[in-house]
């Protein structure tokens, strides 16, 4: 079977991200992929962690909590360079997990988002620019108020 | 192999060759992660604290740790459908990808199996 041939002229390459100009649905786009990854490389192991230390006994989860959720105002960095990185580690750990119920929220929003363009809604374009800039912002709000709940209760 | 024309050739020779599977099993694994992570916040939200004997105690029951074993699953299934995608957009190497891929699923089926065995150790009181 005979191939049709490429024209000689060059043609168009994609533009890249630095030529694009944002828009919201790009945005909300790429915050699905990056939130997405985040929560598989670091959510799941987070999980894994989190389970283990309670199947392991009281003293697993002991060490768990104390590494993941340490009492910040009590952290001990005089001692050497393995203190300061402990505490170090474990101000970076709270900032995670933190950061995983961000994540979460983000990912789950603009998860039912992606639903909704699947059975061929919300594809007008000022439907669709609002709703992007709604689903993260309606993220953030149920992160605060998961953590709201959780601290203030 | 197409029909000779320009889109005949490409069509189907996306970064992924194939897809329609991938993309219902994204779908129907993200269903499986709505219900089970909502149980899962929910639940965390409505335990008194945190300590271990609260935690410990909740997990125990089966439906707790049945609802636990399925979200576990059902994330892990999802993540690893969701990181191919990413893989196959970044990754354009064949034999790159090949072993990236070769290593997700490792990875994929050892956390299934590792979350899976705490949680019925921690359901059969071990």
């Amino acid at each position: 079977m005979a191939h049709a041939t490429p024209g000689p002229k060059a043609r168009p390459l994609s533009p890249h991200l630095q030529i694009w100009r944002w828009g919201p649905a790009m945005a909300v786009s790429i915050l699905h992929r990056i939130t997405g990854n985040g929560l598989a490389v670091v959510g799941i192991p987070m999980l894994l962690w989190w389970v283990s230390a309670v199947a392991g006994g009281p003293d697993a989860y002991a060490k768990f909590a104390g590494w993941v959720w340490a009492d910040c105002s009590n952290l001990v960095w005089f001692g050497g360079l393995e203190f300061i990185l402990g505490a170090l580690v474990r101000i970076a750990l709270k900032i995670a997990l933190v950061g995983l119920s961000w994540a979460f929220f983000t990912h789950l929003a603009s998860g039912i988002r992606h639903f909704v363009l699947d059975i061929g809604a919300g594809f007008e374009l000022e439907k669709n620019a609002f709703w992007s800039v709604v689903t993260p912002i309606l993220a953030i709000l149920l992160t605060a108020a998961f953590w709201a709940a959780l601290l203030l209760r | 192999m197409g029909n000779g024309t320009s889109i005949g050739r490409v069509r189907g020779l996306g970064s992924a060759h194939s897809g329609s599977h991938h993309w219902l099993m994204q779908r129907f694994t993200a269903v499986g992660n709505v219900v089970t992570t909502i149980w899962f916040v929910v639940s965390l939200l409505l335990l008194p604290n945190f300590n271990f004997i609260t935690v410990h105690d909740w997990l125990i029951h089966p439906v707790p740790a049945v609802m636990l074993g399925l979200m576990i699953v059902t994330t892990v299934w999802h993540a690893r459908l969701g990181m191919q995608v990413m893989i196959e957009d970044y990754v354009h190497d064949a034999g790159a990808k090949f072993a990236v891929f070769a290593a997700l699923n490792l990875a994929s089926f050892g956390a299934v199996g590792f979350g899976l065995l705490c949680v019925i150790r921690l359901a059969l009181g071990a």
